[in-house]
C-alpha cells in the first residue's frame, strides 16, 4: 500500500497538482499557499491577532461562505425553476413537494440568503466598532458598501422568483418607490420636467413594463442569477485583494499592544 | 542590479527628442498672432525635425494619428453599444391590458353598488350612485397594492399596509397620503360604459368636478 502511494506521488499528474510536499520549513509552507490558485487568496503568513475570533468575529469569511452556499444551491435550483409566469410558481411548488431533496436545497438557499444579509450587517458593524474603516482601509469600506447594496439587491430580486402573491406585491411596493427617484422617476423631483413618464422612467426599465408582470420576472431572474452575482464577484475579488494591500487583516495593533 | 541603471539612462535619453518637439508645438500657434514675426524666423525649419515628431497641419504626428483614431473608434464603439444596450432595455411592445375598455351597459349595474367585475383584469371599480357613475382606480395611493372592497364596512381596505378609503375614494385611515384616483368614464357609441385608465382625475388637484370624471345617468 505504501509502495503504491509512493509510486503515485512520483507520477507526473500528482506532481502537477501537488507542487510541494509537507516539508515543514517556512519556505515550503509559504510556497504551498502561494502556488495554489485557491489558497493564494490567503496571506502567506498571518499575524498572531488574526486568529483571535473575538476581534473580527469572522463575519466577512462567514459572509463569503454563505455566498458560496448560495451560488451552489442556486445553481441546483436553476435545474428545476423556469422563470416564466406560467411555470415559476408551479416549479417552486414542485421543488417543495416532489423533487428529491428539493425542500432542503431551497430552504438552504432561503436561509443562507437571510443569514447573508445579517452577517453582512454584522461585518459592517464590527468594522465600524474596531475603526477598521479608517485609513489606509477607507477605500475598502467603500467597496464594502457597494457589496452591501449588491447583497440587498440580490435579496430583493430573489424575493420575486417564487411568483406568489407575497412576492408580487412586495416587489410592487418595492419598485413603486422607484417612481419617486430624483430625475429618473416619473413622480420624483425634476422627473416630469425631464420628460419622465410611467412608460419611460427608471421603474419601467426595472420592470420591463408599467406593472409587475412576466417581463419583470425574467428581468429579476437574469439579474438575480447572472448579472448581480457577476458584479458581486468582481467587487469581492477587489475587496479581498485590498485587505492584503491595506496591511492585512485588521487587528488591535494600532493600540500599541503588540 | 545593472538593469535598473540601464533603464534609467534610457529613460533620461528618450524624453529628449520629445522635449525638443514640445516647445515647437507650443510656439506654433504664436505666429498667427503676429506679436513676434522674428520668432517665427528663429524657429527651426520643418525638415530639421525627424518626421515622426513633425506635427504637420493636423498637429497630430503620423504615429499619433493611428493611436488617436484607434482610441476614438474604441470609445465610439463603447458609447454606441452602451446606448444601444440601454435602449434595448426599454420594450417597444407591452403585453399589458389596454388602457381603455368597455364595461357593459349602465343598466347592468345596481344603484349604490361598488362593482368589482373589472378589478381583476383592469384594476378598476365602477361605482353607481343615484345620479350616475364614477370609476375608481384600484391602485392604493400608498405603494400600489390593490385594496379590497369591504361592503359590510362600506370602505376600501388595502391589505399591504392598512390604508382605508371611503366609497367615494377619500382616504381616512392608514398611510395612504391621498385619495384614490378617479378615471375618465363616458358612454360609448353603442351605449356601453367606456373607461380610459390613462386619463386620471385627482381629488387633491380639484379634478373630481371635471365632467369627464363622472357620468350622469339616472
Amino acid at each position: 500500500m505504501l509502495k503504491i502511494r509512493e509510486k503515485l506521488q512520483q507520477t507526473e499528474v500528482w506532481k502537477s497538482i501537488f507542487r510541494h510536499n509537507y516539508q515543514d520549513t517556512n519556505r515550503n509552507r509559504a510556497l504551498q499557499i502561494v502556488d495554489n490558485v485557491f489558497l493564494h487568496l490567503h496571506p502567506v503568513r498571518i499575524p498572531r491577532h488574526a486568529t483571535n475570533i473575538g476581534f473580527t468575529w469572522g463575519m466577512g469569511g462567514i459572509t463569503f461562505l454563505l455566498f458560496l452556499v448560495l451560488t451552489i444551491t442556486g445553481v441546483i435550483l436553476m435545474f428545476y425553476y423556469r422563470p416564466a409566469a406560467e411555470y415559476a410558481y408551479e416549479d417552486m411548488k414542485y421543488l417543495m413537494n416532489d423533487v428529491a431533496f428539493g425542500p432542503l436545497i431551497r430552504n438552504m438557499h432561503r436561509w443562507a440568503a437571510h443569514a447573508m444579509v445579517i452577517t453582512v450587517m454584522l461585518h459592517m458593524f464590527r468594522v465600524f466598532l474596531t475603526g477598521s474603516y479608517k485609513p489606509p482601509r477607507q477605500f475598502n469600506w467603500v467597496v464594502g458598501v457597494v457589496l452591501l447594496v449588491l447583497t440587498l439587491l440580490l435579496s430583493f430580486t430573489g424575493y420575486l422568483l417564487p411568483w406568489d402573491q407575497l412576492a408580487i406585491w412586495a416587489v410592487t411596493v418595492g419598485t413603486n418607490m422607484a417612481r419617486a427617484t430624483p430625475l429618473l422617476g416619473h413622480q420624483g423631483p425634476f422627473g416630469p420636467e425631464l420628460g419622465m413618464r410611467i412608460d419611460n422612467d427608471v421603474r419601467f426599465v426595472l420592470l420591463g413594463g408599467t406593472q409587475v408582470g412576466p417581463p419583470t420576472l425574467l428581468r429579476f431572474y437574469v439579474g438575480h442569477c447572472i448579472f448581480l452575482p457577476l458584479i458581486a464577484t468582481v467587487f469581492m475579488a477587489v475587496h479581498f485583494w485590498r485587505i492584503r494591500k491595506d496591511g492585512g487583516i485588521s487587528g488591535p495593533t494600532s493600540n500599541g499592544k503588540e | 542590479m545593472d538593469n535598473p541603471s540601464e533603464s534609467k539612462v534610457e529613460a533620461k535619453e528618450t524624453p529628449k527628442p520629445q522635449g525638443v518637439a514640445t516647445p515647437a508645438f507650443v510656439e506654433a500657434p504664436k505666429p498667427p498672432t503676429s506679436v513676434k514675426p522674428a520668432a517665427a524666423g528663429i524657429k527651426k525649419p520643418k525638415q530639421d525635425r525627424p518626421p515622426e515628431d513633425d506635427p504637420g497641419i493636423w498637429r497630430i504626428s503620423r504615429r499619433n494619428f493611428f493611436s488617436v483614431a484607434g482610441w476614438a473608434a474604441f470609445f465610439v464603439f463603447l458609447a454606441t453599444s452602451t446606448v444601444g444596450t440601454l435602449r434595448m432595455m426599454f420594450p417597444r411592445i407591452l403585453y399589458e391590458p389596454p388602457s381603455a375598455f368597455k364595461a357593459g351597459f349602465p343598466q347592468d349595474y345596481l344603484v349604490d353598488e361598488v362593482s368589482e367585475k373589472y378589478k381583476d383584469d383592469y384594476r378598476v371599480w365602477i361605482v353607481r350612485e343615484g345620479e350616475g357613475f364614477y370609476a375608481l382606480s384600484a391602485i392604493c395611493t400608498h405603494l400600489g397594492c390593490t385594496p379590497r372592497w369591504l361592503s359590510t364596512e362600506n370602505k376600501f381596505k388595502c391589505p399591504c399596509h392598512g390604508s382605508g378609503f371611503r366609497r367615494s375614494g377619500i382616504n381616512f385611515e392608514g398611510p395612504a397620503p391621498r385619495p384614490l384616483e378617479r378615471l375618465k368614464i363616458s358612454l360609448a357609441d353603442d351605449g356601453q360604459l367606456l373607461i380610459d385608465r390613462n386619463i386620471k382625475f385627482l381629488f387633491e388637484k380639484g379634478e373630481w368636478i371635471n365632467p369627464d370624471s363622472y357620468l350622469k345617468y339616472s
